[in-house]
């Protein structure tokens, strides 16, 4: 071989293409289904047992099935399924016992919990200030249409504006200037003296009503409606107690790090059947007797306190991930463990979990259905009381089969969402 | 460092193509390589130069072309024969940029696995293999120690000695300084300049150019997949005869 | 030169500004908080169950129970006491969870593995599988499950006979016969045991061998032979013998063999299916962990696939895998509790009825709730002296 330095010609070549052997529809088949004997047998017999499956779906589901009928007599016989139960009883699966003319306030009350989520994790939402706004009047809508009439006790309203004025004071105090700094201080004292006034017994408990529709009460509850509130609300509370459960068992103070390791670990090594039963069972032992707790709040109660467990070990698992250098900045630019907290640790904390807590919420969505054993109608339970109507009796498989197919729209949905979430929000650190 | 004509070829690549999808990575790669030759390999990013020469060891397929490998008398080509391609990799060892030594063996397993598993030694001959390498690299006392324990240019010569239990007669290098501080890059490039003067064949991948004018035989340019330039180094760096060496050099070569 | 080092007074500081101070007064107001708290929902609890004149204490315990239990692996009768039947309850619970753990272990590898395979069909059809049990409540499957088995299949006058006669499937379970017991299995039982040594002393002398010549032994199959051989021959010098008990129609019900009811089937088909999901997730991601340079060293050095996967790259895989797969073992666990949703007298369901006979809420709950913890605590123990034993060393 000479030793000279070879070099290639100028001029350009024209472009060559690859072997067509492998391109196309056939090469995608080739290199996928049939690149190997071991392969090639497992399409072939894969092929085989879904067109099985396929063709027994058809004939039960399609070909032989009863798409509307009076009374579940007319689908017996058939060999096929029955989807006529679904058109009879979808009102009854979907809304339970809500009075029927009324059926498009859970619908709306569905809605309003959707958009709030949604909001919540549009990125511009994330600030203190427009989360309260949305949650609030989310929150306030959707009680309204549910229970129809709401007596507020003024009492709250002054409690909302004291912790409105103490949060403002202490995280704003820096940067407010003189009106805002009024303002909170004013709202601290109104609420506060009001608070005082009425501990003392000097006022009298008033409430102002709001009657706009007919009064539903938490028993009639049924359907879509009770499962959103129930992972909705037990989310939005379990929240901000789970943080401070993840904030205590990271702390430095040992009996506050024992307390909260203590509770954590308690709640995640039971099941949620036995945190159900003990709330719908002790609950009302733990009161003072004659004090009656609405079943419905039970339940509501028990899915907060089982979120939160899990929402701690999320948000720990982001605190974790912040580099100690972000804390070491904080501490160094003067800041207090409070300010610390929640301008730098948290914001950027809670970023990172967010998939996470999708998809923790995403448990929650499916563990809701539980409730069905201390007798709350979640969508489950009417589905599987839709089977106890003697005329229609028989058609198990068709009713859990629509139930699952709700279900996994909700599920599927909110998990592509996630997916989605994590890239946007990886777009910010990855160059 | 003169390589004797009479040397034989010990890889031979003939109009090797390879497509990515529709993107054209290798075309007409046509290469011999001699016994005891080194042959150096740079390019800009993007270039196939990491493509070419993990073809050789069949961690890459090409699509269209030869490459026939042979080693004591007997020639292997590349195909997808799973006896041929384990054949040519006990022949031709390979070390890599971002070393990938095995971080749940410590530094003697690392190195004695593939002679025990692969070549059915027994334990000790391994052992005994594997210590004399540690200490021709430098670092026979972190032979208990594991991987993680260990800094950049440590791990890289430990990769390097584990590629050489094998005892291959080839040795392909995929950047091997490049994810290295610069302070442990030298004591990486002293092992493969030893490793140079006893006589392997060595394809290296780099962009250490002066290893490549105190080493290679052979400089080779590559970009957008073809090879473009290739010389002694004297020639090669002095004398850059296509504008695109000249440019890629001006580009790395700075003062 | 010496410097004199004086004594430097300890800096003054305020009671109210020293940190240590700061954070146990702290700590004290959050305990005294707490403990506020406790004391008023006990005094309160105290207060009603006195008022609804409720019993205290453990002494039911020792009552007669008067219930029935439709499963039970050990004898159990209404007369036995409540402690009897909440023992047995936790025996169902671990058949089910152990079980459930292997089944869905096993079930859940091969759909991770699967969903990795080159083949575009089988990775898509096992997305799909873990996408749909992942999206629905184990509940719901539940549900599906207990009513199609228990709806489709015919009362036992109709039951499907097979294998001649001797399995029968009805809505009543899965009637199989059994081998009646023989002195002989004692000694299979021997055998067994024998052959789980044989196995371990072959694998130490195979490793032996291996370092002194490096010749491999094939250790897991002539284990397998051990295990498997040894009692099969005692069974064969012992005459083979091939007494079973068949099931036989008698009455509304069969009598004889044995019986896997549809309550626990559909508990364990519903378990094994939705956790074998999360798990097939878990593997799938385990092993997309691996740095794909591992595997390329690996090869590169010659090892062959299976060598390579065995040796260097499954037991990085699992350092990723195991902390998960504890938890959804945990998980199977906790999620057996819904066996009192389809009828299956687990732990949970014993209590229950128990609760509403004898109306200790409290008691009861608590024996839940230890019973859970125990099973938690000694997972979370084993994860933890796990993943400190197999850390990775760094600097």
């Amino acid at each position: 071989m000479s030793q000279a330095t070879e070099s290639a010609p100028a001029t350009t070549r024209p472009a060559m293409l690859p072997p067509t052997v492998d391109q196309g529809a056939l090469g995608w088949m080739r290199k996928n289904l049939f690149s190997s004997w071991g392969n090639a047998i497992t399409t072939v017999l894969l092929v085989a047992g879904i067109a099985w499956l396929a063709w027994w779906f058809i004939k039960w589901g399609i070909l032989k099935a009863t798409f509307s009928a009076e009374s579940g007599q007319e689908c017996v016989g058939t060999n096929g399924a029955c989807w006529a139960i679904i058109g009879a009883k979808f009102r009854f699966i979907f809304f339970g016992s809500f009075p029927y003319d009324e059926h498009w306030r859970p619908l709306f009350a569905v809605l309003t919990m959707l958009a709030m989520l949604v909001l919540s994790c549009d990125r511009r939402m994330w600030n203190a200030g427009r989360l309260a706004i949305v949650w609030g009047i989310g929150t306030f809508i959707t009680f309204m249409l549910m229970f129809g009439q709401i007596h507020i006790p003024v009492t709250l309203i002054f409690v909302i504006a004291l912790i409105a004025g103490l949060a403002g004071y202490m995280f704003r105090r820096n940067v407010a200037d003189n009106t805002e700094r009024t303002a909170y201080t004013a709202l601290t004292v109104i609420g506060g003296g009001y608070l005082i006034l009425r501990i003392l017994g000097v006022l009298p408990s008033i409430t102002i009503p709001l009657e706009l529709f007919s009064y539903v009460e938490t028993g009639s509850w049924g359907g879509i409606a009770v499962t959103m509130i129930l992972a909705t609300y037990g989310l939005a509370f379990a929240f901000p107690y789970g943080i401070l459960l993840a904030l205590g068992r990271r702390s430095n103070l040992p009996l506050i790090r024992g307390l909260c390791i203590g509770f954590i670990e308690l709640i995640r090594g039971v099941p949620l059947i036995s945190l159900l039963i003990m709330a719908s069972v002790m609950l009302p032992l733990f009161l003072p007797s004659g004090t009656s707790i609405d079943k419905f709040l039970r339940a509501q109660v028990a899915v907060i306190l089982f979120a939160g467990a899990y929402i701690a070990e999320i948000v720990r698992g982001g605190l974790q991930a912040l580099p100690k250098g972000q804390f070491e900045a904080a501490d160094a630019m003067g800041l207090n463990y409070l300010q610390r907290t929640a301008f730098i640790v948290l914001p950027q904390a809670l970023r990172v979990v967010i998939p996470p807590l999708i998809n923790t919420f995403i448990g929650f969505f499916k563990d809701t259905s539980l409730v069905l054993i201390i007798g709350i109608f979640d969508f489950l339970n009417t589905a599987s009381k839709a089977l106890v109507d003697p005329a229609w009796t028989g058609f198990p498989g068709e009713i859990y089969l629509f139930a699952a197919a709700v279900y996994f729209c909700f599920c599927f949905s909110m998990s592509r969402y996630s997916k989605y979430l994590e890239r946007e929000l990886n777009k910010g650190t990855q160059r | 460092m003169a390589v004797l004509n009479g040397a034989s070829t010990v890889i031979q690549l003939d109009q090797v193509n390879k497509w990515y999808g529709q993107f054209h990575v290798l075309t007409d790669i046509n290469l011999q390589v001699k016994q005891g030759e080194k042959i150096v390999i740079c390019g800009p990013s993007g270039s196939g130069k990491s493509t070419l020469i993990r073809c050789i060891n069949r961690l890459e397929e090409h699509q269209a072309g030869s490459i026939v490998v042979s080693v004591d008398g007997k020639s292997i080509e590349l195909s997808n024969d799973v006896k041929n391609v384990e054949a040519i990799r006990k022949e031709v060892g390979m070390v890599f940029q971002s070393f990938n030594l095995f971080p749940h063996l410590t530094i003697l397993d690392n190195l004695t696995l593939a002679p025990i598993w692969v070549k059915k030694m027994p334990k000790k001959e391994a052992e005994d293999i594997a210590m004399s390498l540690l200490k021709r690299v430098r670092i026979p006392e972190q032979a208990l120690k594991y991987p993680g324990q260990l800094s950049g240019g440590q791990q890289q010569r430990v990769a390097i000695a584990r590629a050489l239990c094998m005892r291959p007669q080839i040795m392909l290098f995929d950047e091997p300084t490049s994810a290295l501080d610069p302070e442990m890059v030298k004591e990486v490039l002293d092992v493969m300049v030893e490793l140079a003067k006893e006589g392997m064949t060595m394809l290296v991948v780099t962009h250490e150019m002066g290893f490549a004018r105190s080493v290679a035989d052979r400089v080779i340019f590559m970009d957008r997949g073809e090879i473009v330039e290739q010389g002694p180094p004297t020639e090669f760096f002095a004398n850059p005869r296509n504008e695109r060496t000249r440019t890629f050099l001006s580009q790395i070569l700075h003062h | 030169m010496a410097i004199a080092q004086a004594a430097l007074p300890k800096a003054k500081v305020a009671p109210w500004n020293d940190p240590f101070i700061r954070g146990w007064f702290f700590q004290i107001v959050v305990i005294g908080a707490v403990t506020a708290l406790a004391w008023y929902l006990v005094s309160n609890t105290l207060d009603n169950l006195h008022r609804q004149r409720i019993a205290t204490g453990f002494d039911y315990l020792s009552r007669e129970a008067g219930f029935e239990i439709g499963d039970t692996m050990i004898p159990y009768s209404p007369a036995d006491t409540y402690a009897r039947a909440i023992f047995v309850g936790i025996l169902n619970t671990l058949r089910v969870a152990v079980l459930g753990i292997i089944l869905a272990t096993l079930l859940g590898t091969l759909i991770g593995v699967g969903r990795l395979s080159p083949n575009w069909l089988l990775s898509r059809l096992c997305e799909w599988y873990v996408e749909a049990f992942r999206n629905v409540p184990l509940l719901l499957w539940l549900f599906l499950f207990y009513k199609v088995i228990s709806e489709a299949f015919p009362g036992p006058r109709q039951a499907i006979s097979m294998l001649w006669d001797t399995i029968f499937l009805s809505n009543r379970g899965l009637y199989f016969p059994v081998p009646f017991a023989h002195d002989l299995h004692h000694w299979m039982g021997i055998g067994l045991l024998v052959g789980i040594a044989a196995a371990w002393v072959i694998k130490r002398w195979a490793k032996a061998r291996q370092a002194a010549t490096g010749k491999p032994f094939p250790t897991i199959w002539a284990s397998i032979g051990a295990i498997v051989g040894l009692p099969l021959i005692i069974w064969l010098f012992g005459g083979a013998p091939v007494d079973f008990s068949v099931p036989h129609l008698k009455g509304f019900n069969f009598e004889g063999g044995t019986v896997i009811q549809p309550e626990f089937t559909a508990l364990l088909v519903g378990l094994v299916l939705y956790t074998s999901a999360f798990i097939a997730e878990i593997v799938r991601s385990g092993i997309l962990a691996l740095h794909k340079g591992q595997s390329e060293a690996a090869y590169s050095l010659g090892l062959s696939r299976g060598q390579a996967t065995r040796l260097v790259l499954l037991p990085q895989a699992l350092r990723v895998i195991v902390p998960p797969m504890t938890s959804q073992y945990l998980n199977i666990t906790k999620n057996s509790s819904l066996a009192i949703a389809i009828g299956y007298p687990d732990l949970v369901a014993s209590v229950n009825v128990t609760i509403n006979q004898t109306g200790q809420a409290v008691e009861n709950v608590l024996i839940i709730m230890a019973a859970y913890l125990t099973v938690s605590l000694s997972i979370s123990l084993f994860m933890n002296w796990y993943n400190r034993r197999i850390a990775l060393k760094e600097r």
